[in-house]
């Protein structure tokens, strides 16, 4: 069954911890300077992700003759530059949930986030940030359909129940999800944001990101977000489970971001590859056993 | 076993009168075995003077070892004459690339996109393998057999050793000697030391009693401080290196782009004074292009 107002505080209560791991790893890899001993401290605290980088070091497709068996013994056979590197890429994708239960909803939910927040750091770039600001964007593009990821987890039979729905009516998924559960991924998202103290801007990108349309808002962030969510359905990069998609960004947003959206969908550079490249560490994951770590 | 050195200088090609003497081109040399089969270690830019000399031996059968990927060590590889001409035969030996999630094939077609080079990998007339090697996975070529073992750079780096006849080589690739990332007074350090030298007799096995050895010697210790971490061995940790795993001979290569010949002699002059030579220790030499070496 789906939360109703009396269950909102329960719903609270079972939303996930914030993981920081990819945050910290992101701005620790942005100085070519960090000390190494500095990531793995964050490798340390985090057992699920050191778990899953010794699991893709211990692939066959790696070759290593020995198993390793902890981080820090990978750092010395393999280098602190791979280590960190291949962080960068499994990093986001445990924050977004690499477990057992996932279906196919949640492995193209991965897909769009991803999707969303290296489309959002590229417009982040475009409008002439400085990179150490834009890995925000990648957290907040990365993190702006959480609340549909809860709802999935939580209450799966529902969830599907809505996106069925959206499909059949060709309803907005939020508005699906409002019919069967007075509340929407939006809400979800705006609950977790409050509960994990993300800034408003990231806030406002997880539980306002249909609607972004704030000329007061002193940060492109928001406005980047939106337009990559849309981008990313446009080019067909992940599934958001929406059946609809914009053909155009608000005007205000375009103007802001200099550029309409075929403009900005034309500006994607790299994206196309670094997804390939996502997928490819998914493959690798599926591949191979989880107790090979 | 013969060597001959077709590139010996790090990181970049420098050609110029400052580098005549020791040569400019960036790191290959050929090995051949008692039987005259042909092993190429790394295609940097010195593999286009070798694809030269193999004119009058075509059609020819080449086992090139890629130590590692990086622009030094593969930027000849597209210039490799029989490579465009029929009846000519190229097995590439190499490491999994973790980052990418690419075998060997797929990063160095990389380099053949037409971007990059204006003639396709479908378009090359040779016969051309690729085959993505396992850590000490054993490969036999002709009368030699050649391993590997994981060395110390910023990419998977394959350090090679030639075994032929009861003649050795070993070639480092790009190597930095192991050092701890955290400081003594860390709880982790003395758990980080343990695996450091763990690998470090897995690396002097590997290497033990060879008769020559061509070690990645890029900097000097002065240098090494504001180099830390970036892949790369010095003229004091290769002799040490050398002498605790019982080296015959120890050839330096791998020359500092920026080091004229001058400067490359009088350094390595100064670090062999620093280490005097003792009953047992190896000869140690300076690599340059067109050197030939008989073991």
């Amino acid at each position: 069954m789906g939360p109703s107002k009396k269950e909102l505080p329960r719903l609270v209560e079972a939303l996930p911890a914030f993981p920081p791991s990819v945050c910290r790893i992101l701005k620790l890899t942005s100085d070519i300077n960090c000390p190494p001993r500095e990531i793995v401290r964050v490798l340390d605290q985090d057992p699920p992700l050191a778990r899953q980088l010794l699991r893709l070091i211990n692939s066959p497709h790696c070759g290593l003759a020995e198993p390793v068996q902890s981080i820090r013994q990978a750092v010395v056979i393999v280098g602190i530059n791979t280590i960190k590197n291949l962080a960068l890429t499994v990093a986001p994708i445990e924050m977004l949930g690499r477990d057992s239960d996932r279906t196919p909803f949640l492995e193209g939910q991965l897909s769009h986030a991803f999707a969303v927040g290296l489309i959002a750091r590229q417009l982040a770039r475009r409008l002439g940030l400085p990179e150490r600001e834009t890995s925000d964007f990648f957290i907040a593009g990365l993190l702006h359909d959480y609340g549909k990821i809860v709802l999935h987890r939580l209450f799966p039979t529902r969830h599907n129940k809505a996106l069925a729905l959206a499909i059949k009516k060709q309803l907005p998924l939020h508005k699906a999800e409002r019919e069967l559960f007075k509340l929407d991924h939006l809400g979800v998202g705006a609950l977790l944001a409050e509960k994990w103290g993300l800034s408003p801007h990231c806030a406002r990108a997880m539980g306002g990101h249909h609607l972004p349309d704030d000329p007061d808002s002193d940060s492109p962030l928001p406005d980047c977000v939106h337009a990559a969510n849309i981008i990313a359905k446009t080019v067909g990069l992940g599934v958001s489970g929406n059946p609809r998609t914009k053909t155009a960004l608000p005007e205000s947003v375009a103007r802001r971001l200099g550029g309409t959206l075929t403009e900005l969908t034309g500006s994607l550079g790299e994206i196309p590859a670094e997804m390939h490249k996502v997928q490819l560490f998914l493959n690798a994951w599926n591949a191979t056993p989880a107790d090979s770590a | 076993m013969k060597i001959k050195f077709w590139g010996v200088r790090g990181s970049i090609a420098t050609p110029g009168p400052t580098t005549l003497r020791h040569g400019g081109n960036t790191t290959c040399i050929e090995v051949r075995t008692d039987a005259n089969a042909l092993i190429i270690l790394d295609a940097g830019t010195g593999m286009h003077p070798l694809a030269l000399s193999l004119f009058p031996e075509l059609p020819i059968t080449a086992h090139l070892f890629i130590t590692h990927t990086h622009w030094d060590h593969i930027q000849g590889l597209p210039f490799f004459i029989p490579n465009f001409i029929p009846g000519n035969s190229l097995k590439i030996f190499g490491a999994f690339d973790p980052i990418a999630q690419r075998d060997i094939r797929e990063v160095l077609t990389g380099q053949l996109q037409y971007c990059y080079f204006p003639v396709r990998e479908a378009e090359l007339k040779a016969r051309i393998e690729y085959h993505t090697l396992r850590e000490r996975q054993t490969v036999q070529v002709a009368d030699a057999t050649v391993t590997n073992l994981l060395m110390n750079h910023p990419v998977l780096n394959y350090g090679y050793r030639i075994d032929c006849n009861g003649k050795s080589v070993v070639f480092t690739g790009d190597h930095e000697h192991l050092t701890n990332i955290y400081e003594p007074e860390d709880p982790e350090y003395a758990e980080y030391a343990e695996y450091i030298e763990q690998r470090n007799q897995a690396i002097v096995a590997f290497m033990r009693g060879v008769d020559v050895l061509i070690a990645d010697t890029s900097y000097l210790v002065s240098d090494y401080p504001a180099k830390k971490g970036w892949g790369h061995g010095t003229f004091d940790g290769n002799i040490a290196l050398a002498r605790q795993a019982g080296v015959k001979r120890l050839y330096f290569t791998h020359h500092e782009p920026t080091r004229a010949d001058d400067a490359l002699e009088r350094v390595c002059q100064e670090a062999l004074a620093r280490h005097p030579f003792e009953a047992g220790d190896p000869e140690c030499l300076l690599t340059r292009e067109g050197l030939t070496v008989e073991i």
